[in-house]
């Protein structure tokens, strides 16, 4: 008896488990297009000896296209209603389709964690029924994990366009990050690729979230006792390429976001081509990386390095160059402003440097103090000085390059330097 | 020349450091007991370890130093490089010459390259946390052999100890041959002896009955994410040496791709 009934059990525990690797590659490759995978920014702490927290953005594995893995990332069903020209889980496009039940969304995400394969869990959703009813799965896991499990790892939660304050409310009690995407760069676009949306619905979950952390980091400060509310903020994210918008619009929408919607990242995804519609570029059109790598570059200026959006695109310069980084084109057309002297300037203007970061920046400020810096000791700092030299004067160095017209710079640094994207560039080079 | 001669701990270090003052010797190296060969030109000293030498100095640079730079000194100590002990003299000479903290002048070799060292030690910390893999194995204990470049268990204890506070755990390193256990309550370094036969690298035959089914769910992840349009092995070799590979179950797996 005993023996029969234990084969029983492993016979439906590998049935089980077939489907549920199935399921789970369904899910995870609709989610992939989801680029986000931050879990960094929250500071929930182990609570009453439970599982985990979110202290630290760590990267577990890095995926063959080099891309981190930090979250389980994975759609509670790919199932929808929509219809939208973009998305792989489209209502007319012919996949297979899935859905996780509550229960097997808890035990992945507990058991990939107690293994150290994650940070926490992402969980997005194709829409079912309708948005407050898709809304209600999401947060049902996501207290589950909290309350039954004393589970204190990341969890972030996208929020469905058009679910209802009452939902977002508790989604951000339980959620670290919660985000809603805008998909599209314009309401033009949105309306062309996505007919079944509205701009609106998704701003308008935006505006409340913004909101309610407001309140929540005000009565914190006065009332320690005041839970978390989505204590890692929120993101957006945009797809890229897809439609025509140029950098400067792009950027622009980015830049709203940060400002008036105080939110923690804009995404940037390079449109991956999975359909055959018109409206889109056809599959094999390559995934517009390079873009996609400048314009984070610039949303990197615009967020840390104290660059204002017109500095970096305006009406007349609409476009990021391609063959530079958007802080060397910046400095190129501001010569007037250069050279810096790396002894005396402030860490603001230092830290405007083609070529020079902020750690390498706050270095050479703390380090002048003690003795007068050569380039010689900026090249021990690790400092990669082929761009940064053109621009700097220190001890020692007599500016050489002032005679030379910004394109003649711009030519010269990316012939002595190497660019991971140079064999995109090449031919044109060859022009010149 | 002077070798003083240390037992190759922390405070055996800082031991030596006290005693090159205290002797007050001309030229000093600091030598490991076991690399350590006599040398008919210089002179030898060994030191033995003592932990209120050792207190002495730690104190005197925590007045002279911030807390981050005496962790910094610790951090570059486990890298475990060849003549680390002699950088970290020098600093330290450095530090107790100057009446404020020399923690930032990178222009003095010796702060540079502690500065570097620790950067490097912190790197491959970071990677452990990332790249530790449990198996759950009978007797509810998880269980994950390392193999890290430095030796920065001492670091990661605080990691684990907080984030897996409700399960029993054990992180090996098999190059070092000593692990961190935690049961539940405190963590404690553990050394084991197995035998030629007996692999620490293969615990399949302790496997708790659902570990296999999570490991072939992690694969199945790991490829489903990927983005073959996107592919860049140069990227992803790069943030996942190969050298990590043999304890990761999403490699093991996939590694046929290379």
């Amino acid at each position: 008896m005993f023996s029969i009934f234990a084969v029983g059990t492993i016979a439906n525990t590998i049935r089980m488990s077939d489907r549920n690797v199935e399921k789970l590659s369904i899910l995870a490759d609709a989610a992939k297009y989801d680029v986000s995978c931050s879990s960094s920014g929250s500071d929930r702490k182990n609570a009453n000896k439970g599982l985990g927290n979110a202290s630290n953005g760590i990267c577990h594995a890095y995926t063959e296209d080099g891309r981190c893995v930090s979250l389980l990332k994975i759609l509670l069903t790919n199932h929808c209603i929509f219809d939208c020209a973009y998305c792989v889980s489209r209502k007319s496009n012919d996949v297979k389709r899935a859905a996780f039940t509550v229960q097997e969304v808890v035990d992945l995400t507990i058991n990939f964690y107690r293994r150290n394969y994650i940070e926490g869990l992402f969980l997005s959703s194709g829409i079912f029924k309708n948005a407050d009813f898709t809304m209600e799965r999401l947060v049902r896991i996501a207290k589950k994990l909290r309350l039954e499990e004393n589970f204190h790892g990341y969890i972030h939660l996208k929020a469905i366009p058009g679910a209802s304050d009452e939902l977002l409310k508790e989604a951000g009690l339980y959620a670290d990050r919660l985000s809603v995407n805008v998909e599209m760069p314009t309401e033009q676009s949105l309306k062309l690729l996505a007919p079944d949306k509205n701009r609106q619905d998704m701003l308008s979950p935006m505006k409340y979230l913004k909101n309610a952390i407001i309140e929540n980091r005000a009565d914190k400060k006065v009332f320690k006792t005041t839970p978390l509310f989505a204590p890692a903020g929120q993101s957006t994210q945009m797809v890229i390429g897809a439609t025509p918008e140029s950098d400067l619009q792009i950027l622009w929408m980015a830049n709203q976001f940060y400002e008036k919607m105080n939110l923690k990242r804009v995404y940037y995804s390079g449109y991956v081509p999975i359909s055959n519609d018109n409206r889109l570029p056809a599959i094999g059109t390559p995934v517009p990386m390079i873009r996609e790598n400048r314009l984070y570059q610039a949303d990197w200026l615009m967020r840390f390095y104290g660059f204002k959006l017109n500095e970096i695109v305006d009406p007349a310069n609409p476009l990021l160059d391609m063959d530079i980084d958007p802080k060397l084109s910046w400095a190129l057309r501001n010569m007037q402003l250069f050279p810096v002297d790396i002894n005396k300037a402030d860490l603001a203007l230092i830290m405007r440097i083609p070529g020079i970061g902020i750690p390498s920046a706050r270095k050479i400020v703390a380090a002048r103090k003690f003795s007068t810096l050569t380039l010689d000791h900026l090249k021990k700092f690790g400092i990669a000085l082929n761009k940064a030299k053109h621009f700097i004067t220190c001890k020692g160095t007599s500016w050489m390059q002032k005679e030379m017209h910004p394109l003649q710079l711009k030519q010269h640094i990316l012939q002595t330097s190497v660019s991971k994207y140079a064999p995109n560039f090449s031919p044109q080079l060859k022009l010149f | 020349m002077t070798n003083i001669i240390y037992d190759g701990s922390f405070e055996g270090l800082l031991t030596a450091v006290f005693e090159a003052y205290e002797y007050k010797f001309e030229q000093v190296k600091i030598v490991l007991q076991k690399h350590f060969q006599p040398s008919p030109f210089d002179k030898e000293h060994r030191c033995i370890t003592d932990e209120r030498k050792a207190e002495r100095v730690w104190k005197g640079l925590k007045q002279k130093l911030s807390a981050a730079a005496c962790a910094q000194l610790y951090k570059a100590f486990l890298s475990e490089d060849a003549g680390i002990e002699n950088t970290l003299l020098q600093y330290i000479q450095h530090a107790f010459s100057h009446p404020q903290s020399i923690e930032s002048d990178f222009s003095h070799p010796a702060v540079l390259l502690v500065s570097r060292t620790a950067k490097k030690v912190y790197r491959e910390k970071h990677r452990m946390e990332a790249f530790i893999r449990f198996q759950l194995v009978k007797d509810n204990l998880y269980y994950a052999i390392c193999q890290p470049d430095f030796n920065v268990l001492p670091l990661i204890e605080k990691h684990f100890k907080d984030r897996y506070a409700d399960q029993r755990w054990l992180i090996f390193d098999s190059y070092r041959k000593y692990g961190i256990y935690y049961d539940l309550t405190e963590v404690n370094n553990v050394e084991f002896t197995f035998s030629e036969d007996s692999s620490t690298d293969d615990a399949s035959s302790a496997w708790h009955e659902s570990e296999e089914m999570y490991q072939v769910l992690w694969q199945q992840y790991f490829s489903s994410v990927n983005i073959a349009a996107r592919k860049n092995t140069k990227l992803h070799v790069q943030h996942m040496p190969k050298r990590y590979w043999k304890y990761l179950p999403e490699k093991k797996a996939g590694s046929k791709d290379f």
